[in-house]
């Protein structure tokens, strides 16, 4: 009974892996393909293999330093959004103060917003203060949904930790600073990583906000990929190739967080 | 009970400064357009709630909120158990569990303009895979002709590329679950589904929380995906409310009705929020209190 409840369990498993991969091989099965093969001939593997595509992308500056210009801004999202969202994550985890619930669900109803309201008054809030074009100007509209979303998540996991540990702390003497960035962080490292990885994998995909308010200097990959389409029809293999080349670092980001997913947490207050 | 603090407002100042200079601004910005008709820049005219009404009467616009329902709803009916059902397949330890755990977030971090571009060609009939092979099973598919294959392409879509949220969500929230648990439950003879029903997803119901939000509230947002596929299309058969909105504002220039658009669709998703937030917390309750009640 236990046995055949396990194969059925990995049956499905593989069957979900394969549903899941089989999109993304076809975009790595196009990138290697000539733009013919790829409106002409339905073929499994590429017939004609070919390298051209990431040609490209390597050699020509408006297409790698899209993927430079997306991790600046990503890096300082990420890291603004966990700096500002760490003490506040404890404040609402430990204390009750005026209008706390009201400030929590607020912060929520910023990731309701569609991203479309936003889009021309953005445009002019950063015209006007001059940061239209910088890395500056996307982590910071990218905030809106970042942040609420990180407050989220790091609050669930500091609930799971007893209010012990700090009481004990402040008997010990440590100021509020010291213990939180020697004593309490690292506790919570798990949750660290977690909304790390949330943080950047909304930043790294979202593509409205960060094309309207860029044009060159800090044109983001999302954006640049958008040129595939041009007056002779659209470079399917120039834009497979990107597509897979986007797929990296975020690949790299969730190794590194992997054993802190797989650590687990529960949510306290929600 | 928590103490009360009220410095702990020190603590939540930078979070509320940040989300406030991206939020507050540009929403009383929406706010001020949606009661003028701009003419022109230095041309206003004040119209007090005209906006409003001409939008509440206006019926593509309720044509596509009832589209945007359903759709909504489809994908929280397929996507919460699906992902659920995966986090509890995935393995929990080793090498394996890693490698899973990558192929999983995979489709999580593709632009979301390349996931419509990728799916554009792979479901098309010549030269894509899936379109290819429901072709070949004798399926007349077509998500450029047929509504219901475009509705269901978009569909299909979508639980492809966010059912991994709500599966790395619950694959952590079960990670959570100490072992002691699950000694308890074996020692009573409990069944898998006993198990399932009453250790498991109790444990689950906070990350459970996030993962039912945040895929309403996303998915009452798609925008770039099908508007990449299908372009709304055939018809209007999947022109979801971001996309009506943004042909108002981007296309047509309406801001006014735009603006006004803005506000009710955000106080929609506000509403719907609170009422599923709501009821899942009492869900919640309940299944604690009986739950007690079957302990003590």
């Amino acid at each position: 009974m236990d046995e055949r409840r396990f194969k059925k369990r990995v049956v499905f498993l593989l069957l979900y892996l394969l549903f899941a991969i089989l999109p993304v091989y076809w975009m790595v099965n196009m990138s290697f393909k000539t733009n013919e093969e790829i409106l002409s001939t339905f073929s499994l593997w590429p017939q004609h293999f070919t390298l051209a595509h990431y040609h490209t992308i390597f050699t020509d500056e408006s297409w790698y330093s899209g993927y430079i210009n997306s991790m600046i801004y990503v890096a300082i999202n990420t890291a603004i959004s966990l700096v500002v969202a760490l003490p506040a994550a404890y404040a609402f985890s430990r204390y009750s103060f005026l209008g706390d619930k009201h400030v929590f669900f607020w912060l929520l109803t910023n990731r309701m917003t569609p991203p479309a309201v936003f889009l021309l008054p953005f445009f002019q809030l950063y015209t006007t203060l001059g940061m239209m074009d910088t890395h500056i100007a996307v982590a910071l509209a990218h905030l809106l949904f970042n942040v609420p979303l990180a407050v989220w998540i790091l609050e669930g996991f500091m609930s799971g930790i007893p209010r012990e540990i700090d009481e004990t702390a402040y008997i010990d003497g440590y100021s509020f600073p010291r213990f939180f960035l020697t004593i309490f962080i690292p506790l919570i490292k798990a949750g660290v990583g977690v909304a790390a990885f949330f943080c950047f994998m909304f930043s790294w995909v979202e593509l409205l906000m960060a094309r309207t308010l860029t044009s060159v200097n800090a044109k983001p990959i999302v954006a640049v990929m958008t040129r595939t389409v041009s007056a002779s029809g659209m470079d399917w293999g120039v834009l497979a190739a990107a597509g897979v080349l986007t797929i990296v670092p975020g690949a790299i980001v969730i190794w590194f967080v992997r054993h802190y997913i797989a650590k687990g947490f529960a949510m306290g207050r929600v | 009970m928590k103490p009360v603090n009220q410095k702990a407002w020190l603590l939540i100042l930078p979070v509320v400064l940040c989300v406030a200079f991206s939020a507050v601004l540009p929403l009383m910005t929406v706010v001020n357009y949606s009661v003028q008709d701009i003419i022109s820049p230095e041309r206003r005219v004040f119209v007090g709630t005209e906006w409003f009404k001409s939008v509440m009467r206006d019926e593509d616009l309720q044509g596509a909120l009832l589209r945007q329902i359903g759709f909504s709803l489809a994908v929280l009916l397929v996507e919460i158990p699906l992902g659920i059902g995966l986090a509890l397949s995935m393995p929990a330890k080793g090498a394996r569990s890693s490698a899973v755990l990558v192929m999983v977030a995979i489709s999580l971090l593709i632009p979301w303009n390349v996931v419509g571009t990728i799916w554009q060609i792979y479901g098309r009939t010549d030269i894509g895979l899936m379109g290819a092979a429901l072709a070949k099973l004798g399926i007349d598919y077509s998500y450029t002709g047929n509504a219901t294959d475009a509705w269901f392409t978009v569909l299909l879509m979508d639980v492809w590329h966010w059912t991994p949220l709500v599966a790395l969500l619950c694959f952590a929230g079960l990670r959570a679950i100490p072992d002691a648990y699950y000694q308890a439950a074996r020692i009573d003879g409990a069944s898998k589904f006993a198990v399932f029903r009453f250790i498991q997803l109790p444990k689950l119901r906070g990350v459970l929380m996030i993962a039912v939000l945040l895929r309403f509230m996303d998915s009452f947002m798609i925008y770039t995906e099908p508007f990449v596929l299908t372009g709304g299309g055939p018809g209007n058969a999947t022109t979801f409310l971001s996309q009506y909105l943004t042909q108002k504002a981007v296309g047509q220039f309406d801001l006014g009705p735009a603006a006004a658009f803005s506000l009710i669709y955000f106080l929609i998703i506000l509403l719907l929020c609170f009422i599923l937030y709501n009821w899942m917390q009492r869900v919640g309750q309940d299944a604690a209190t009986t739950e007690g009640a079957a302990h003590g």
